[in-house]
């Protein structure tokens, strides 16, 4: 009860600094509100890129092709080397018999090519397919599956989605450095935002240290006011996420690039993420306002 | 052992080098009013620091309503404050909020419930007869009644001390003989223990109270029904 009493008072006496520092909490505010809107973007992409990326990675493999004099002895070999590949995630061995069988079985356009072919002229091969465990190396498992003795030649998945990876990465740690420096910004902000209430308090915060206030008493009010900035600062990131995302992905009809790119469905990624934006701001204004109690309210 | 305050062997040397007391030994009693009397930089506002621990001593013992005040922890000071109320000369006020909310703050910073808080003020109110001024803001009142509003709010949390800096240091002989009709009523009534640090001659010879004599940092003399003697200081 009594900490309810407190709190309440907290709320109150916050939202009045608020309102009377209104210039610097509006700075502060508007700069949370950037950084949250590229933190909340940086987050919808990077899930999206994730999803997908998983999505074609699940379908990302090495097929090796064997000599076609390649004994039952060699092929053991051959597995054996790929399986001491560190990046070699599971393997499975398919004779040409079987190969022809599966792709028989797939189409009938195969099928009728297939079935004219002798075992003499066909020109498939018995073949190893290696599934990696990071994708990003997976040009590198490929090359070291090609040296392997017997071992004719090697495909994989298509170089462009291995780029394109790569150059999500590079955005993302980009964005990574932008957000902290402007949560760098941002906490700044905050911090001299809260001094300007501790100043315009002294006497009051003064006061209450005679009369027998407790720290958390004389803390808690310029804490909650941190919170509050976050708070107000994640209003419009959050109505971005909402209703830009799911406009994008309506627009789009939920894919880009026709089918190869497919996006997160709205629900509930969209609460997800606005829970995420707001959590940060309150966090954010929380770093703010305590390191600046703990720098200009001594207690 | 009926004793409020007891100081032993303190001293008090500040950061700049300057002595403010001197091996200072000392106990008042409970339900005691007592005045502590010496000329400018005699080390009274230091003494009523160390009190309510705005100040450590650098040696010695404070012991205040049973709690060893040098020893306590920063984060732990607001148990001390709790049990005593502090007025100094300037009031120290709120300007923007009435006699009431000024008040009723001091009972609001530490959780105490509203209709609690609404009885108390309004007692504390009565004993220092402002019972009529409730709604005012401090500066329509004048400064014999802004004190008496800084009274009300030391003495509402019912606290066993009262510490007072110079309370009448700004007002006027016929004001501050109204304070001190106040304080000995608070004394008398609520059994308040009374600590005054004045310059006032004529209200400590009227009030024929203790009288602590501060000498450059050192007690010079502790009298019961003491006066105000040139001589000593
Ligand atoms: N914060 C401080 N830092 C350094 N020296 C101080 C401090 N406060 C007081 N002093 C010194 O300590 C001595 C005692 O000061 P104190 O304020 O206790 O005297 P006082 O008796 O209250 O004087 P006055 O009657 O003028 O109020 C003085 O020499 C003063 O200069
Ligand atoms: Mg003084």
């Amino acid at each position: 009860m009594k900490l309810f009493r407190m709190l309440g008072r907290s709320i109150r006496d916050a939202i009045k600094s608020v309102i009377r520092n209104f210039s610097l909490s509006l700075a502060s505010i508007s700069c949370i509100t950037i950084t949250l809107i590229i933190v909340a973007v940086a987050i919808m992409a990077s899930y999206n890129v994730q999803n997908f990326t998983k999505e074609i990675e699940k379908d990302m493999t090495i097929v090796a092709f064997l000599d076609n004099d390649a004994t039952e002895e060699d092929v053991k070999e051959v597995e054996k080397t790929i399986k001491s590949i560190s990046n070699v995630d599971k393997y499975t061995y398919q004779t040409k018999q079987e190969v022809k069988e599966k792709m028989q079985a797939e189409s009938d356009v195969f099928d009728t090519v297939l079935k004219n072919w002798s075992d003499e002229e066909s020109p498939l091969k018995d073949t190893i397919q290696v599934k990696v465990k990071d994708v990003q190396k997976l040009s590198n498992t490929a090359e070291k599956i090609q040296k392997i003795d017997k071992v004719a030649v090697v495909r994989y998945g298509s170089g462009m989605v291995d780029k394109m990876i790569a150059a999500f990465n590079q955005v993302e740690k980009i964005t990574y450095g932008i957000v902290i420096a402007l949560i760098i910004v941002t906490v700044f902000l905050i911090i001299n935002t809260i001094k300007l209430t501790i100043s315009a308090r002294r006497r009051e915060i003064g006061i209450m240290r005679l009369v027998g206030a407790s720290n958390f008493t004389i803390k808690t009010p310029f804490i909650i006011e941190g919170m509050i900035l976050g708070i107000f600062g994640s209003i419009v990131p959050i109505l971005i996420t909402m209703y830009g995302y799911t406009a994008f992905y309506k627009h789009f009809d939920g894919y880009l690039y026709s089918q190869l790119i497919q996006l997160i469905k709205p629900e509930p990624f969209i609460y997800q993420v606005s829970l995420a934006v707001i959590v940060i701001g309150i966090i954010v204004g929380m770093i703010g306002s305590a390191s600046a109690v703990r720098k200009y309210l001594k207690v | 052992m009926s004793d409020l305050i007891r100081l032993k062997n303190v001293e008090k040397r500040y950061k700049n080098g300057v002595t403010a007391i001197y091996d200072l030994n000392l106990a008042i009693e409970k339900g005691s009013f007592v005045f502590i009397i010496g000329g400018s930089g005699s080390g009274k506002s230091t003494l009523i620091k160390m009190l309510y621990r705005e100040e450590k001593p650098t040696k010695g013992q404070v012991i205040v309503g049973g709690l060893d005040v040098a020893k306590l922890k920063n984060s732990k000071v607001y148990k001390l404050r709790r049990k005593l109320g502090i007025v100094f000369q300037d009031y120290r006020l709120l300007p923007k909020q009435t006699v009431y909310e000024n008040v009723a703050f001091a009972l609001e910073c530490i959780g105490e419930k509203k209709d609690v808080i609404r009885i108390k003020v309004l007692k504390a109110l009565e004993d220092v007869g402002l019972k009529n001024k409730v709604h005012e803001y401090p500066d329509k009142l004048s400064g014999g009644e802004q004190q008496r509003v800084a009274i009300a709010r030391a003495i509402v949390n019912e606290p066993k001390l009262l510490l007072c800096d110079e309370p009448t240091g700004n007002l006027d002989p016929d004001m501050s003989m109204e304070i001190m009709k106040v304080l000995e009523d608070i004394n008398k009534r609520r059994g308040t223990t009374i600590v005054m640090a004045t310059h006032d001659k004529e209200i400590v010879n009227k009030m024929k109270k203790q009288v602590i004599t501060l000498k450059e940092g050192h007690l010079v003399k502790f009298k019961q029904k003491g006066k105000y003697e040139d001589e000593a200081i």
